[in-house]
């Protein structure tokens, strides 16, 4: 795992001006009638990327996904694989392949059968079918269950075979439709690592659709996040999650307090803002918004900070409350605090020390408080 | 356990016998001595035997097999090809037209489809005899198949084709490896009952046949009006006996396929 670590650190070419996408989706439109599936949306994807597309149903992501496969065409835009247009290139002759989220095994063959279905499509001699066959059921440890049939299988199992079989053709770029949906919850985090490692192994391109954040932020080097046919934000995992570039990626990732406010004044790097709430933040801030603008600041509840006795920045970046509510869930509790006008913010703290002597209670009076660079900066 | 009523009993008995009376009554009369169909002298199986002697029952039956058996299949073709477009292509104008037009010759009366037949053949010039007959039980029977075909192809999952292009699988190939394999067993049930209902048409048969291609029901009817004799019993019981072993047979195959097809589903798509 250490140096799938390292691999993965270095390993940024879309931050590389000079680097090829591996798939460029041009300026794709696709329509089902009057409703718009994916609108006017452009991605790159590099090679031996591991990329997600992360919305709720709905939003066009496995429509993307399908015209990727073959199985939708894009009513306008185009779709540039490894420099060749994929444009009328029906689904049996591209070199993607797809998991699909029913996996989709052939009911009446046997597993060896269904992962050697597209190497006879290939027309490829039997001994090394076989031999192939053989290598795809070692690398996902199902040597044991060649001779059964899908419906002799558990559902992990059968997520297996379905790996399996898209893995056999040696596909170019494998398209996964929410891999590991219909899976528990340990068993799903198993795959993950496994996946990821899977991917580094055999140097693929991996494009999944998901609409577990948690799934996309593991697995993923980049995440585009989509909502309504288009692509909100595109970028590596911390990026989404501690840079949003809007309401909805700051809303739609992880939990957050929005702050609704208007700047005070702007130096430089950092803003003042005074907050509906009734106190003024200054938060770091590159791009200084004008003063007067209305803008939020969102900030995730592990970055605010409860304490009993005032805070040292008090008055900026600080306010009173009352604790609300106690969620413990062991590893860290999260404080709902309500304010003085009422609005509820929620704050986490790690449970980092084992016994501690009289800790925070309910209806105890309490300050949050959080550093200039916690906050980010929401221009919509 | 549900009691037994004596209502329920005797309800039972009454059915039974209001169905089964009368072929049983043929049945027993096929053993009979007797050359009078109504009175019973005593067991013999000499009818069975004359039976064999009988040139132009044989070649009804020789008749009545081989255009079951094209028509059968043709319309097994025919009506899984038709079953498949009703089915992929949801969405075109007047498909309830069509579809409805696939169903109509299930409620037609059979006099009207023997009778428009005959007027076509007759219109087109085409000699009556065994094709002109073989045609018209294809045309019968093929609603049948795309009916049974169509009911299997909406419960089935269209991604497993989807996966079989993926593949690289052209949509012939996907057809013929991964869709075909699956729904067989409605094909097969098709075919049997095609071939049933080919096997016992009389009034259709009489509309468009000409001389030489006689069926057996046909030839059975024909020889009733000039009385029964216990030969025809002897006919009948083996014919009876023979839709019976193909009715047990197709159901108890294509139940077991079901079945199996069923729980493969359920286990391979179970979520």
């Amino acid at each position: 795992m250490k140096s799938l670590g390292s691999i993965r650190r270095s390993f940024a070419p879309w931050a590389d001006p000079t680097a090829v996408p591996f798939i460029a989706v041009k300026n794709v439109t696709k329509k089902f009638g009057d409703f718009v599936a994916v609108d006017n949306l452009s991605l790159n994807i590099y090679p031996r990327e591991f990329f997600a597309l992360l919305g709720a149903s709905g939003c066009g992501k496995s429509t993307l996904l399908r015209m990727l496969a073959g199985f939708e065409q894009p009513t306008s835009g185009e779709i540039v694989l490894d420099g060749q247009s994929l444009a009328g290139i029906p689904p049996y002759r591209r070199p993607v392949n797809m998991m699909f989220q029913s996996y989709a095994l052939f009911p009446h063959m046997t597993v060896e059968n269904n992962i050697a279905f597209g190497l006879k499509q290939d027309g490829m001699p039997k001994p090394q079918i076989a031999e192939r066959v053989d290598q795809m059921l070692k690398l996902v440890k199902l040597d044991k269950f060649a001779k059964r049939k899908p419906h002799q299988l558990s559902g992990g199992q059968r997520q297996r075979v379905a790996l399996a079989r898209s893995l056999a053709k040696r596909p170019k770029v494998l398209l996964l439709d929410e891999p590991l949906g219909a899976l528990d919850k340990k068993l799903r985090e198993e795959t993950q690592f496994e996946l990821m490692d899977l991917q580094q192994q055999l140097g693929l391109t991996f494009v999944v659709v998901t609409h577990d954040q948690e799934e996309a932020m593991t697995m993923a080097d980049r995440i585009a996040v989509m909502a309504h046919g288009k692509v909100i934000q595109v970028a590596t995992p911390p990026e989404i999650y501690e840079a949003p570039n809007s309401r909805f990626v700051a809303d739609f990732i992880g939990d957050v307090n929005i702050f609704d406010g208007t700047v005070s004044s702007a130096g430089p790097g950092t803003v003042e803002i005074a907050t509906q709430t009734g106190f003024t933040v200054r938060v770091a801030s590159s791009d200084a918004p004008a003063v007067g603008a209305k803008i939020g600041l969102a900030i995730r509840p592990e970055k605010i900070r409860v304490s009993r006795d005032e805070p040292a920045c008090a008055p900026l970046n600080a306010a009173q409350g009352e604790i609300w509510d106690i969620g413990y869930l062991g590893d860290m509790t999260i404080f709902h605090v309500r304010l003085k006008d009422g609005k509820v913010i929620k704050a986490s703290s790690l449970n980092a020390v084992r016994a501690v002597e009289d800790p925070l209670g309910y209806d105890q009076q309490v300050w949050i408080s959080f550093d200039e660079n916690a906050g980010v900066v929401l221009k919509d | 356990m549900v009691k037994w009523s004596r209502f329920n009993i005797a309800s039972i008995v009454f059915g039974f016998a209001f169905l089964y009376l009368p072929i049983v009554l043929l049945v027993i009369f096929s053993f009979n001595e007797s050359k009078l169909v109504t009175v019973w002298a005593g067991f013999s199986t000499k009818w069975y035997v004359q039976l064999l002697h009988n040139q132009a029952l044989l070649d009804a039956a020789w008749v009545t097999v081989r255009v079951g058996l094209i028509s059968a299949t043709v319309a097994t073709v025919l009506g899984t090809l038709a079953a498949l477009a009703m089915t992929r292509y949801t969405r075109f104008r007047g498909r309830m037209l069509f579809s409805g037009m696939i169903y109509a010759p299930l409620v037609m009366p059979e006099v009207i489809t023997g009778l428009s037949m005959l007027l076509l053949f007759v219109a087109i010039g085409l000699d009556r005899g065994f094709w002109t007959l073989t045609l018209a039980h294809i045309t019968f029977t093929m609603c049948f198949v795309a009916v049974v075909v169509q009911s299997r192809l909406l419960s089935f999952d269209r991604s497993i084709e989807e996966a079989a292009m993926d593949l690289g699988a052209t949509p012939v190939a996907t057809f013929l490896q991964v869709t075909l394999p699956v729904i067989a067993p409605a094909v097969f049930s098709g075919w049997v009952l095609a071939f049933t209902l080919s096997l016992d048409d009389l009034v259709i048969s009489n509309f468009t046949s000409g001389p030489g291609a006689t069926t057996l029901p046909m030839k059975i009817y024909s020889q009733v009006r000039l009385g029964v004799t216990p030969e025809i019993n002897a006919v009948c019981t083996i014919l009876i006996g023979i839709v019976a072993m193909g009715v047990l047979i197709a159901s108890v195959v294509s139940r077991r396929r079901e079945i199996q097809r069923v729980r493969d589903e359920q286990a391979a798509f179970a979520l």
